[in-house]
């Protein structure tokens, strides 16, 4: 995210000014708190992981949470708690990279589109249109034979299409806040555009971007099943949460855990971002800091 | 905007009211009015015999059509169709069909000889596009005129002698011949509906759809809804209507397995195509149990690329067959859906059993790889198992990646593709190892051994021998005698083998939850569905307890 | 108004136009042709399926040729149904996805602004964390888990509704459109609420209230015009989506839409199917997209200088 420093006359940044603000907001700390708790977690997996992830166990097969499986095992008596443990590596990274990606280009792309306005807009609106009418999955088929299976690919790919609501969204906002009295007063004391696109338009928009933003997240964790299962995610025994959650589904009714558990880690790092989102909203919220 | 909310509100209500006072369900008003409700897996591509290719085509299409000889569904021998009976001569190479002068089309029109003349004509002509046209290969010329080294279509052996005496001239005896009269590829059409609607070898025409289709078979199409239902009643004029019981049945598109084993419990079909692998043990554990499951002509298992290193050499090839542990596999992954294969042809194809050359052995397997050079696994270079997009295919790799590894310490990575992905790389050689599964056309072990001659179309391991191409498509065809006939398979096969390019995994089975009520449908090898056979006896009730 | 609209129309045509060559170059390239199949299909049948199709034409003279029968109207024949056209086809399973689109909308509408609105009135209260928990349980489950879900509990334990169908029992409408407008839902009330907060935090909305207009006035007539943008902004393309997106529920409940055929076509490399109702669907995201520019405009004064620019 770009640098604001909106309040730097005052002589603290918005930063820091942010972050006394969260640091009161008990829900979003507890949200921070979640958050760091499973990255750690997935940082360390290949060291504190119960067992092995690719450890079968044939004969046992299927059984609900154990002593020695505190979440059960799944059909190949593999350890649930193992798998999600390595699960959560792969997608919070894709949640966190594609979704980043995504955020970037859409911010971008949004604010300038409706900031410049007029032919530029409407050519770049277009584009996001044509974008959003291609067969999104003839093209991840190529994009596989191209350049072969690799997880930067996948990154890359969801972040591609990730974006384009993002952009629509920005530049409905920004199109909104273009013509208030504050942003005139910026054009007319001869800002540049982007000096005002970063100040004034993107602070401004935050609220919206940030939850689009949240819940871009997990809906990329799931799209990387769908990519998964078109050939060009990850592939077994390598596993995701996404992953584990259609497994999941296919067996709710005859071993339910071997879907609740992967849906409350999804769930879970979904509350945790949403208190951090509107808890770093209300923090950053650049009128509020001016009472 | 709002109607439509009322509507739905409106609608909820009313489904409430009638659920809440139990209105009778689509099984129980079937069984009532003799509708049968069948899962039929997906939608039918079309309903011209010449044209479609698929299995839930050709449950429809053999309800509509008769073919000239039928399969018993309890035993798979041919009774009479068209036909009323057919004479072999006895170099085996002739055969006389006597036609039921009763058969009419559901025009009225009387089915006649010269209509299969006509009709096979059109299915081997090269313009149909007709991906089942090899099915009349047997037929003298058929080959040829198929792939337009012959213009004439009437030099193709096949002649109408009177309006009810059809004359067929094989290149050699060909033993399942009569069988594949059950193939809808060498039904007939009616060849004045076919021309009114368009050109005679013209695929595209709309002779079809339901306000055009003549056809001579049990039962008439009467409404064909895409992606709903397609619904056909009994046929009035069928030869044998005295023996056809139920009045209409109603095929549903159920592509969707779990949906479709959903739609059962709620009383909406009386007979599923499929059962989920993981409902199982559940419906195996019912004392009054819907599951029907049988044995099926079909053989699932791995091509091995035998063009490419590591797997150019015999000893790895027969290494990593060994070290798999099917049964194992088979009665926990996969809930014991499957019987473990150790041979291409399913066990008693007709009468036929496959020699058994190997079982699961991990010292052999270890022992083969040390001597191949890869003691322990040290210096592998890898391999990598290439599969289709599936739950089942994911899971057998997922469970035979470790079995490798367990037994011969070497790696194996996966890479599962998406459908057209993994044919164009099956296709084209571009693989190391492939899942695979064949499904028999015909019950007779040549079907499945006839894969594997030299640069055969469905081969795709790169294996080749003269010895076995001999047998295949010399030696066997004109055996003198069945048993003589089969032991010459049973040399090929050993032979096959021997040099493993394919790693058998699995035999299929069908599995299908069928409603109490439901009789006259036996299972049987082919899973062949003889809808004539088929009636409803409503005083029986699904217990799922 | 009318020029701003006629011009967006206009812009639609190279939009089109750029998407249907794409998706035909795209679609040929991908490996894996419409004739590919299990068991191996015979060269000479192969080449004249290809003949059929014009697939033995160089590249050039089939886009040319589709181009000539598409101004025509005419999509083509379908490879996976042969006999069928692919405009018979798109208006077989049109209505069925047309109507369940509509309900799922018309539900993510209505209940997502609503509990949006009402968590952003008292933010950080119950009023706040129940509904805003329920979405965001509803974006965590996909469709193709509630849909299940749902048939469990209400088809196969309570049977209430039928687990299947579209049209053919009374109430087989209901659990389809509530799945596919649940996720729907979920988005809604999540934007409503942030784009609700961030207007109730502007000056203007605080001028009113100083004016000493009746909270639910200033909600109503201030805050809902700038509060709904984002929401407007994601139901554009969402409805577009929507095509797609009912893939997964029509499956699940046997329903004879287009959403199959969109996705199907894909999987099949039915090239015709693929081009049609990519076709289709870019006409639906031009026309969606301009229609949610409008009411965007509409719900904001300063953006209709822009409109009759």
């Amino acid at each position: 995210m770009a640098h604001i420093d909106i309040n730097a006359e005052k002589g603290t940044s918005l930063w820091e000014d942010a972050w006394r603000r969260l640091k009161k907001n008990r829900l979003a700390l507890f949200g921070l708190g979640v958050l760091v708790l499973f990255v750690v977690s997935a940082l360390l997996t290949p060291w504190i992981a119960p067992y092995a992830y690719d450890a079968q166990n044939l004969d046992l097969g299927a059984t609900p949470p154990s002593a020695q499986h505190w979440l059960g095992t799944d059909i190949f008596g593999r350890d649930l708690l193992t798998q999600i443990m390595y699960g959560g590596r792969i997608s919070l990274a894709v949640g966190f990279v594609a979704t980043a990606v995504a955020l970037v280009i859409g911010v971008t792309w949004g604010a300038v589109a409706g900031y410049i306005g007029g032919r530029v807009d409407a050519v770049m609106m277009r584009i996001v249109d044509i974008l959003y009418a291609l067969p999104f999955m003839i093209f991840i088929v190529l994009l596989m034979v191209v350049f072969g299976r690799n997880l930067l690919l996948l990154f890359l790919a969801i972040g591609a299409v990730e974006w384009l609501t993002m952009a629509r969204i920005m530049r409905g906002q920004v199109q909104a806040l273009r013509k208030q009295e504050f942003v005139e007063a910026a054009i007319s004391l001869g800002l540049s555009p982007m000096t005002i696109i970063r100040r004034h338009l993107v602070p401004n928009a935050l609220g919206p971007i940030i939850v689009y933003t949240t819940l871009t997240i997990p809906s990329v964790m799931l799209l990387e099943a769908f990519l998964s299962f078109l050939g060009l995610g990850i592939q077994p025994p390598k596993t995701s949460w996404g992953l584990l959650i259609s497994y999941g589904a296919e067996t709710m009714e005859e071993y339910p855990w071997l879907l609740i558990f992967p849906g409350l880690a999804l769930t879970t790092t979904l509350f945790a971002l949403n208190f951090l989102g509107d808890g770093l909203r209300d923090a950053l919220d650049v009128r509020r800091s001016a009472d | 905007m709002t109607s439509p909310l009322l509507r739905l509100i409106s609608i909820t209500l009313l489904a409430c009211l009638t659920a809440c006072t139990g209105g009778e369900s689509k099984v129980e008003q079937g069984n009532r009015e003799g509708v049968l409700h069948y899962g039929n897996g997906s939608e039918p591509q079309g309903l011209d015999p010449h044209v479609v290719t698929g299995v839930p085509e050709n449950k429809i299409i053999r309800s509509l059509f008769e073919g000239l000889a039928v399969k018993n569904p309890y035993t798979l021998e041919p009774e009479p169709g068209v036909a009323e009976s057919w004479d072999i001569s006895e170099d085996g190479k002739t055969i006389t069909f006597h036609l039921n002068p009763k058969a009419r089309w559901s025009n009225g029109d009387t089915v006649t000889a010269s209509d299969y003349v006509w009709s096979w004509h059109r299915a081997l002509n090269p313009n149909m596009g007709n991906q089942y046209a090899y099915m009349l290969y047997p037929l003298v010329n058929a080959e040829a005129y198929a792939t337009g080294k012959l213009e004439d279509p009437n030099e193709v052996g096949v002649k109408a002698v009177d309006d009810h005496t059809l004359v067929v001239s094989l290149n050699a005896p060909t033993p399942y011949f009569i069988q594949l009269m059950d193939h809808y590829s060498t039904f007939a059409v009616h060849p004045e509906t076919v021309t009114k609607h368009g050109g005679a070898t013209d695929r595209f025409t709309p002779w079809t759809r339901v306000e055009n289709m003549v056809s001579n078979g049990p039962f008439v199409l009467t409404e064909w809804k895409l992606n709903r239902y397609i619904r056909i009643e009994k046929n009035p004029l069928y030869w044998n209507a005295d023996n056809v019981k139920l009045n209409a049945v109603i095929f549903y598109p159920t592509e969707n397995l779990t949906s479709e084993e959903r739609m059962f419990r709620a009383g909406q079909l009386h007979h599923t195509n499929e059962v989920p692998l993981d409902k199982l043990p559940v419906y195996k554990a019912m004392p009054k149990s819907p599951l029907v499951q049988a044995p099926y002509l079909g053989t699932y298992y791995y091509l091995l690329n035998t063009d490419r290193a590591p797997l150019d050499d015999v000893r790895v090839r027969k290494a990593l067959s060994m070290a798999v542990d099917r049964d194992t596999l088979v009665s926990t992954v996969l809930q014991g859906a499957y019987v473990s294969a150790y041979s291409i042809t399913p066990p008693d194809t007709l009468g036929y059993y496959p020699p058994k050359t190997f079982g699961y052995d991990p010292n052999k397997a270890r022992a083969l790889l040390a001597e191949a050079g890869y003691p322990n696994g040290e210096n592998w270079p890898g391999l990598e198992l290439t599969y289709n997009t599936s739950e089942n295919h994911r899971k057998v790799a997922v469970a035979i990646q470790q079995m490798w590894k367990d037994v011969l310490n070497i790696e194996v990575t996966l890479a599962n593709q998406e459908w057209k992905v993994y044919l164009d790389s099956v296709n084209q050689m571009n693989f190391q190892i492939a899942r695979r599964g064949w499904i028999g056309d015909y019950v007779d072990p040549n079907n499945f051994l006839d894969l594997f001659i030299s640069g055969g179309g469905n081969n795709n391991t790169g294996y080749s021998n003269p010895e076995y191409d001999d047998i295949i498509l010399r030696r066997a065809p004109s055996a003198p005698t069945r048993d003589e006939r089969y032991s010459l398979f049973r040399e090929a096969e050993t032979m096959l083998m021997e040099s493993m390019p394919i790693i058998p995994i699995y035999t299929y089975t069908s599995k299908h939850l069928t409603h109490p009520s439901v009789k006259g449908m036996p299972s049987n090898l082919m899973d062949s569905l003889n809808i004539r056979y088929v009636w409803l006896d409503p005083s029986e009730t699904l217990e799922l307890e | 108004m009318w020029r701003f609209i006629i011009g967006r129309l206009l812009q639609a045509i190279p939009v089109i136009f750029i998407v249907i060559t794409a998706t035909f170059f795209l679609v040929r390239a991908a490996p894996g042709g419409p004739f590919d199949a299990e068991k191996a299909v015979i060269p000479e049948v192969k080449a004249a399926l290809e003949r059929q199709y014009r697939l033995d034409l160089p590249i050039h003279e089939q886009y040319i040729a589709y181009l000539v029968d598409l101004s025509q109207g005419d999509l083509g024949p379908s490879f996976k149904y042969p006999g069928r056209t692919i405009n018979e086809l798109i208006e077989s399973g049109l209505p069925a996805t047309a109507e369940l689109g509509a309900y799922a909308l018309l539900i993510a509408v209505i209940i997502g602004s609503l509990a949006g609105i009402a968590a952003a009135l008292r933010p950080n209260t119950l009023q706040d964390y129940i509904p805003m928990s329920m979405a965001m349980i509803g974006i965590c489950m996909p469709t193709f888990l509630l849909g299940p879900i749902l048939v469990l509990i209400f088809g196969i334990h309570l049977d209430w509704l039928p687990v299947s169908g579209w049209g053919d029992i009374p109430g087989d409408k209901l659990m389809p459109s509530i799945t596919l407008g649940a996720a729907y839902a979920a988005y809604v009330a999540r934007l409503s609420r942030a784009g609700m907060l961030e207007v109730l935090s502007q000056d203007y909305i605080r001028t009113a209230r100083a004016k000493g207009l009746p909270e639910w006035q200033v909600v109503l007539k201030h805050g809902l015009r700038g509060g709904m943008l984002p929401v407007v902004a994601f139901l554009g393309p969402a409805f577009a989506g929507l095509l797609a997106g009912s893939f997964v529920v029509e499956t699940i409940f046997q329903i004879p839409g287009l959403g199959r055929f969109y996705v199907q076509a894909a999987f099949n490399r039915d090239y015709t199917m693929i081009l049609g109702t990519t076709v289709f669907l870019s006409t639906l995201i031009v026309l969606f997209n301009l229609l949610s520019d409008i009411v965007a405009a509409w719900l904001n004064p300063r953006l209709r200088a822009q409109l009759s620019e």
